[in-house]
């Protein structure tokens, strides 16, 4: 009996010991880690059983303990559920995170208003909000003025629309993207950038050459993205007026508003207004349409830090109308005669979009993101005699898949997309209409040795009902020779299929007869655009008198296998036509940016642009584009006071070098240019008085010199006879323009 | 009695021996967090990398503030025990909570950055003050 009783005893003892055996520990909070303050009441439990703890006062929990038991789970109302591994009976010590954790504030030093990665894999360069304030940049298409990277031109004389360049390259070039969903395409691809106003841009990034195949195989020289102010980031409220004495009037109102713990919400209106008709150069013609806009957005966003869902919803809607023309015309008398010339431009634009992105709570490099978009854009315009109008729908959705390969030195990124595109067009009585329709997958590998070498290598397969099936492979890499340099190279192919009228609606106020030179293709008889761009970047950071620079080289290549060639070169006509022989655009940049002394920033550039094609009479450099330009940009800001108000200061220069110009050699003397134009300059400046967080003033200059193109409409004379030609702008026409503003904002 | 007695020892056996054959799951995704001795970016960089190229290690952060450092791990291929002493190779010392440090051998201190020196109390304290200075700005 004895030795039973003992027996049972010592085979008790583990299991008494065990339960005696106890896990020590103390919860705390991440936020708070310097004064060690522990989280009263947080809940400790063994994964999958019932055993469990409360923490004390302290933070200070004891559970008992058994081998058995690998994880626990610790939680806490308000933060984020941590499952950890234990191994040893060794006290833990664990900080636990806010729910809210997605924005925990990280410390950073002042963020400049323009950054140049170091560490991407692309050349890519952000810019945000502070950049996009420097100048009164009302719209996408103006807020590039105090960067040098990308070029703004006018692509005519009629609407004054500001077309933007990067490596010589239009904007068709460029994949225009909001939020990464393709944006500014089809048919909106002339007044397209003029769609979003500046206060709703919240960040730029603008990639140089060959982009990713993530989100499609359309860009070719590069990619802009615009992210635009969330909801839950944005202001509560904030206000933006803004006059010109060019007769421009704008108003900006954000609102935003938490609606839940998980959603939020916000409405931004934007409305602009020109009434005022100015004919300064006295050619009949007004120097600014007549225009009207009201543009409307509705963002709704969801987080779920927790569970690991981010969402947004937007809906957009647009209307803009724009006359312009002879200062007497009147569109309900003159419309269709030959008593005036005039022009509207009425479009109408719905847009919705969807985003979803989950994140693995276990797994936070991996995720899971869905977009899907569709927007109906309807543009009914004519120029005169001229009849265009174009009414695009379009969906495109694309789904990506996000993880690594062993670990997270190896990414990847992978899905398939689907577009459809649909047009109706109508260029005076011949209908272009047509359906387009894309399916595609993509996987993207992304290497990162952690030191100094990194590449991403994409390849994607595409099926489009018009232009076939293909690939688009891109490939970029970095590395980093020696300390804070940085050398980056890419090369990547892009495709695209030209929506000629949509992107040279100039054409239509003019006289030129259109001719397409049908080569048997698909698309207006044409047949897709395809082109490798190359490119080396280097970047070097640098100190110099202990104040802090940089300087980069870029080169880059454009090389066409196929173009759609805009031939301007007969003043009575405009043609389109397959290339036949070479097209290359190259461009190097040479930028430097300095800190001169506390708070004052000099920005340089000198750009060099070669940018030929073969058109039917031989090669020739394009025509208005500057083989040189160079660029300038100062800005100050005097020291912050303890209420944030403070001064800004900002100037731009711009030499913009010798042009050629269209061939008019065939139109009578009066009506021909030389043949090239001489370098001219711009300087644009504004001065910013902060008042508090919540107020500031702004007013400023664009155009100081007050240059002006001396005849930018040919034969504004004779709007219907056969050298009327509005097309030829290589320099500002209105002149000088003022201007002011302020903005409040409530957080 | 003797009879219960013996039922309940041999209940007890059973499930004890239970417990030993059972064999414990390897997790493919393990989380395990565990604290390092660092101050800076530069300790974070390094840190960071020597988990992250332990085999086995798929995802490793650290952070400046609470010194935590978190490691998603194939627990099939690796277990902490490793990851630690490719931490302690590369210089950076691991603390237990009541103070109990594993610590880095001299020569592999010796090997991180003069400005990276944790257990210098006085670089310690110049990173809290650029610290502050950036919070300000």
């Amino acid at each position: 009996m004895k030795k039973y009783i003992i027996s049972s005893v010592l085979l008790l003892i583990p299991v008494l010991l065990f339960s005696q055996t106890n896990l020590k520990g103390m919860i705390m909070d991440k936020n708070n880690p310097k004064d060690n303050r522990g989280i009263y009441g947080a809940n400790v439990r063994w994964l999958h059983t019932n055993i469990g703890a409360v923490t004390n006062e302290k933070g200070w929990f004891s559970i008992p303990y058994n081998p058995e038991h690998k994880k626990l789970v610790i939680s806490y109302i308000g933060y984020k559920t941590d499952t950890i591994t234990i191994t040893s009976l060794k006290p833990i010590h664990h900080f636990i995170n806010e729910e809210s954790g997605l924005s925990e504030i990280t410390i950073t030093s002042r963020k400049k208003a323009t950054q140049k990665s170091f560490f991407a894999t692309v050349n890519v360069f952000t810019v945000n909000s502070d950049e996009l304030l420097k100048a009164a940049c009302c719209n996408l298409a103006e807020s590039f003025e105090t960067n040098p990277s990308i070029d703004v031109s006018f692509s005519d004389a009629l609407t004054g629309t500001k077309q933007i360049q990067m490596l010589g390259l239009t904007s068709p070039y460029l994949l225009i993207t909001q939020e990464n969903i393709p944006s500014v395409r089809g048919a909106s691809q002339a007044f397209g950038l003029t769609f979003t106003p500046g206060t709703w841009v919240e960040s730029i990034q603008i990639t140089k050459g060959a982009g990713s195949v993530v989100n499609g195989y359309e860009s070719i020289a590069g990619q802009i993205n615009a992210e635009l102010v969330k909801p839950f980031s944005d202001n509560k409220f904030f206000l933006n007026a803004y006059s010109s004495l060019n007769g421009r009037l704008e108003l900006n109102t954000h609102f935003n508003q938490r609606i839940s713990k998980k959603w939020q919400t916000g409405l931004y209106v934007h409305g602009n207004y020109r009434g005022e008709k100015f004919d300064k150069n006295n050619d009949n013609f007004l120097d600014a349409p007549l225009a009207n806009q009201i543009n409307v957005m509705n963002r709704w966003q969801y987080t779920d830090a927790e569970k690991g869902w981010v969402s947004f919803i937007n809906f957009r809607f647009l209307n803009d109308e724009k006359q312009t023309g002879e200062i007497d015309f009147s569109p309900t008398l003159d419309k269709g005669t030959t008593n005036a010339w005039g022009s509207e431009i009425d479009t109408k634009r719905f847009e919705t979009s969807a985003k979803l992105g989950y994140v693995f709570p276990e797994l936070p490099f991996q995720s899971i993101g869905f977009q899907i978009a569709y927007s109906n854009h309807e543009q009914d315009s004519y120029f005169g005699l001229n009849i265009y109008d174009i009414q695009h729908k379009s969906v495109y959705s694309n789904l990506i898949f996000n993880s690594i390969i062993g670990d997270t030195r190896n990414k990847f990124k992978t899905g398939i997309s689907f577009t459809y595109d649909k047009y109706d067009e109508l260029v005076n009585a011949t209908d272009f209409g047509r359906k387009e329709n894309s399916v595609g997958t993509f996987f993207e590998y992304a290497f990162d040795n952690l030191d100094n070498f990194s590449f991403t290598a994409g390849l994607r397969l595409d099926t489009h009902n018009l232009i076939g099936t293909f690939v688009t492979p891109r490939l970029h890499m970095r590395y980093v020779p020696w300390k804070k340099g940085v050398f980056r190279a890419s090369v990547g192919r892009g495709k695209r299929s030209a929506n000629i009228f949509a992107e040279n609606q100039q054409l239509f106020a003019s006289s030129r007869q259109i001719n397409i030179d049908n080569a048997g293709g698909t698309i207006y008889g044409l047949n897709p655009e395809i082109a490798w761009n190359c490119g080396a970047s280097y970047l070097q950071k640098f100190n110099l008198f202990d104040k802090k620079g940089d300087i980069t080289f870029d080169f880059y290549r454009t090389d066409f296998s196929n173009r759609v060639v805009v031939d301007w070169e007969n003043p009575q006509a405009i043609s389109f036509y397959d290339l036949e022989g070479k097209s290359v655009a190259n461009n190097l940049q040479i930028e430097v940016n300095y800190e001169i002394a506390k708070n004052l920033n000099f920005r340089t550039a000198y750009k060099y642009f070669d940018v030929s094609t073969d058109y039917k009479r031989g090669n020739l450099q394009k025509a208005i584009q500057p083989e040189n330009r160079f660029f300038a940009n100062i800005s100050y800001e005097t020291a912050l006071k303890e209420n944030d108000a403070q001064w800004k200061f900002d100037v731009t220069f711009n030499n913009i070098g010798k042009q050629r110009l269209p061939n008019t050699a065939s139109n009578p003397v009066k009506y021909q240019f030389s043949e090239y134009v001489d370098s001219y300059q711009l300087l644009n400046s504004q001065v910013t008085k902060v008042f508090s967080k919540k107020f500031e003033v702004y007013f400023g200059a664009e155009n100081i010199t007050n240059v002006k193109q001396k005849n930018p409409i040919l034969a504004s004379e004779a709007p219907f006879g056969s050298n009327f030609d509005t097309t030829i702008v290589y320099s500002p026409i209105f002149g000088r323009a003022i201007y002011t503003g302020l903005r409040f904002k409530i957080k | 009695m003797k009879k219960i007695i013996f039922i309940f020892s041999l209940l007890l056996i059973g499930f004890s021996a239970q417990a030993q054959t059972k064999e414990v799951k390897k997790n493919k995704n393990a989380k395990i967090s565990f604290e390092v001795d660092g101050i800076c970016g530069m300790c974070k960089k390094r840190i960071e990398t020597a988990a992250l190229k332990t085999k086995g290690v798929k995802f490793a952060i650290w952070n400046v503030k609470t010194h935590q450092l978190n490691v998603i791990m194939d627990e099939r291929k690796t277990n902490v025990a490793v990851i630690q002493s490719n931490i302690l190779k590369v210089g950076h010392d691991i603390i237990g909570f009541d103070d109990k440090k594993l610590e880095a051998t001299k020569d592999a201190y010796s090997s991180v950055h003069p400005c990276c020196k944790y257990r210098d109390e006085e670089i310690v304290l110049d990173h809290e003050g650029e610290l502050i200075k950036q919070k300000k700005q």
